[in-house]
């Protein structure tokens, strides 16, 4: 090829402005080919309050709900087990739960609005499993520290009763505590906000 | 003689395309050295299991229906109702477990004989490459027949990128698509399963293979066979491809179905391992299986996660477990490529990486105990140890002079001459000359008549000379 004669500044140029062209359309037509893969509409609607009565439960039972895919515990704590959990601070990570997600009026020591039910979304924060309920006290597999709490099989984290999360396991902070509120004594709606403020 | 029509219609494509320049290239004239050994059928034997996972899959897809409510029912259809259905989905799973098998055998051929070294560093960062896309691609595949331990493996897999500092909860709802996985990610994941991983799978085996045969292979000794050369140019120690390893590739191949059969129609579950009990339950997002772990090529990864009693060390020490193997090339030291000629302390470091690997491996198939737990921490050091000590241990090596070459001229003559040489040597050594008493009295004769006894001492000697030789030859 013959190159004399050619204005090669201008040659860089327009490899230039045609890279530089080329690179933001490419940018341009990566943010929908990218956001097309983010949650659709329809999968943002689908989170509709769902109503739990709860009128019908035992002390110590264990009720599971699907709130927006997600499975939330409504557990009947007896007198013993609120007991207990006052016991339990020194071994957990964030007794308080200062650094943990839940809505104000269940930001108290037993995470809940009335101290006997306790509602929380029942996976780990660590990564996302659905903890096992083990209310036994000092079981064979778990040993004698275990005070009743859920376990999570995936990879060993702790929790107490109130889903507060023991030191030196995975999980980072206690269970999340989804908004809820009661509609009557009996009566709960979860994924709308409690107006009392109790904390 | 006039050609044939049949020569003619070859002589005609092979005028527009360059089939036997590519054929000669990469087979007739490719020459790989002449002594690989049991660990060089892997490399193949893992381009055969890509070749029938494509194979099954695509026939898997004409029954399968990616939809969260059809999915678990579609893959016992196609396992009870689609004509040799169950056949080609056992091939399927079956064969997912059979390519780690090969690669991680491949990989562990790679270790040993320094195939990772300079000039090749190259080939073993596509094949890293090709390693996390493999791992991709089964990790998506296992959540598509949507039974429990599908929905809570991806689940926790999934989690793993919202311990990523500020991005992270976005970024997993992004792969997600939904809360929680759902029929979106269900449906995504067979997009990426069937098409986009496997497209780059094949792109990355290709380029895996071009940057081998640029280089040319490396093989049990370490040697270079390109540095010596006979008067045709073509390597001393070199053979070519095709006819020698395709013929001994098919040997391979025969004992591989041998065995990849055996599993198919006797044990297509593996005791659990291939595929797991709790996977013929429909996925349950309300609960997890009691006992989760994920399908065994995963778990020494897994374990390491496990170790960690912190949420973000443990997903970069798992992302680092990984990340660590791409540096290898790096982090080795030693010139000497083969273990055969390499120090004792590699060989222990080695020894110690294997059982670690195993260890952590056979605890992330296991529930969690405190003494697990232990364990499974000791094990993830070591691994690390392995690692991030190489680039200070590999240069106190003790190595053994590597030989320039692997034919040795007139080997035979020279070894048959030093035989005949040494013989009366060690002939004198292990025996002792007496001298006979004969009837002859006269000091004349006395001289000349011996006779040859055995002689303990020096045959201990000899022994323990042996003995030397081989302990140097281990270490």
């Amino acid at each position: 090829m013959n190159n004399e004669g050619v204005d090669k500044s201008k040659r860089q140029f327009l490899t230039t402005a045609l890279t530089v062209v080329g690179a933001v359309g490419t940018g341009y037509i990566a943010v929908p080919f990218l956001a097309q893969m983010q949650p659709s509409v329809k999968a943002m609607a689908a989170g509709a309050p769902v109503e739990v009565d709860i009128s019908k439960m035992e002390p110590g039972q264990l009720l599971r709900v699907a709130w927006r895919g997600k499975p939330v515990w409504i557990l009947n704590r007896t007198p013993e087990v609120l007991a207990t959990l006052k016991t339990l601070d020194s071994e957990l990570r964030d007794p308080l739960s200062d650094e943990s997600e839940q809505p104000p009026s269940s930001k108290n020591p037993v995470r809940s609005i009335k101290p006997e039910i306790f509602v929380a979304v029942g996976l780990c924060t660590h990564l996302g499993c659905s903890p096992t309920f083990r209310p036994e006290i000092a079981p064979n597999d778990l040993g004698n520290k275990w005070n009743g709490g859920f376990f999570c099989p995936c990879h060993g984290s702790w929790f107490d009763l109130a889903g507060r999360v023991y030191r030196g396991v995975p999980a980072p902070t206690n269970l999340v505590i989804p908004p809820y509120r009661y509609v009557t004594d009996t009566q709960l709606i979860i994924g709308e906000p409690s107006e009392e403020k109790t904390a | 003689m006039k050609p044939s029509r049949l020569t003619d219609c070859g002589n005609w494509v092979l005028d527009r395309f360059p089939l036997t320049k590519f054929w000669n290239e990469h087979m007739a004239h490719y020459y790989a050295p002449k002594n690989f050994n049991f660990f060089y059928f892997f490399g193949s034997l893992a381009l055969l299991v890509l070749v029938i996972q494509i194979v099954t899959g695509i026939l898997l897809t004409m029954n399968y229906k990616p939809d969260a409510k059809l999915a678990f029912d579609s893959v016992e259809y196609i396992m009870r109702d689609v004509p040799w259905g169950w056949l080609v989905r056992y091939m399927h799973s079956t064969g997912a477990s059979a390519f780690f098998i090969v690669i991680y055998l491949h990989m562990f051929r790679g270790l040993i004989y320094g195939s990772f070294k300079h000039p090749r560093e190259l080939i073993w960062i596509f094949g890293m490459l090709l390693f996390v896309a493999l791992m991709a691609e089964a990790f998506m595949g296992y959540l598509l027949p949507w039974g429990q331990m599908s929905y809570w493996g991806a689940q926790v897999i999934i989690s793993l990128f919202s311990a990523i500092p500020v991005i992270g909860d976005e970024l997993s709802l992004w792969i997600r698509g939904d809360y929680v996985v759902a029929d979106a990610t269900l449906n995504r994941f067979f997009a990426f399963h069937v098409i986009a991983v496997p497209l780059v799978l094949i792109m990355l085996v290709f380029m895996h293979i071009i940057a081998l045969h640029e280089v040319g292979s490396n093989n049990p000794d370490g040697v270079e066979i390109k540095e010596s050369k006979d008067p045709w140019g073509h390597p001393v120690d070199g053979i070519p491809f095709h006819p020698y390893y395709t013929v001994k590739d098919i040997v391979g191949v025969a004992v591989f179905f041998l065995f990849f059969a055996t599993v198919i129609f006797y044990m297509p579950e593996m005791g659990g391992y291939f595929l797991e009990h709790a996977n013929f339950i429909p996925a349950d997002p309300m609960k997890t299986p009691e006992h989760i772990a994920p399908v065994w090529y995963f778990t020494p990864f897994y374990s390491i996660l496990r170790a960690i009693p912190d949420k973000f060390a443990g997903v970069i020490a798992m992302g680092g477990s990984i990340v660590v193997l791409f540096l290898l090339p790096w982090l080795d030291r030693c010139k000497v490529k083969s273990i055969r000629y390499r120090g004792g302390i590699f060989k222990k470091a080695l020894l110690l990486f294997v059982i670690s690997f195993i260890g952590l491996g056979y605890l992330g198939t296991q529930p969690v105990t405190p003494v697990a737990t232990i364990f499974a921490r000791l094990f993830t050091a070591i691994y690390f140890g392995f690692f991030m000590l190489m680039p200070i241990y590999t240069r106190w090596e003790k190595t053994k002079p590597v030989p320039k070459s692997l034919t040795k001229i007139h080997s035979l003559e020279e070894q048959l001459h030093t035989l005949e040489e040494q013989l009366p040597a060690l002939l004198d050594e292990i025996t002792e000359l007496k001298p006979v008493d004969t009837e002859i009295g006269h000091p004349a004769f006395k001289s000349s008549f011996f006779t040859r006894r055995p002689n303990p001492e020096g045959m201990i000697n000899v022994i323990n000379r042996l003995a030397k030789k081989l302990k140097e030859s281990l270490d």
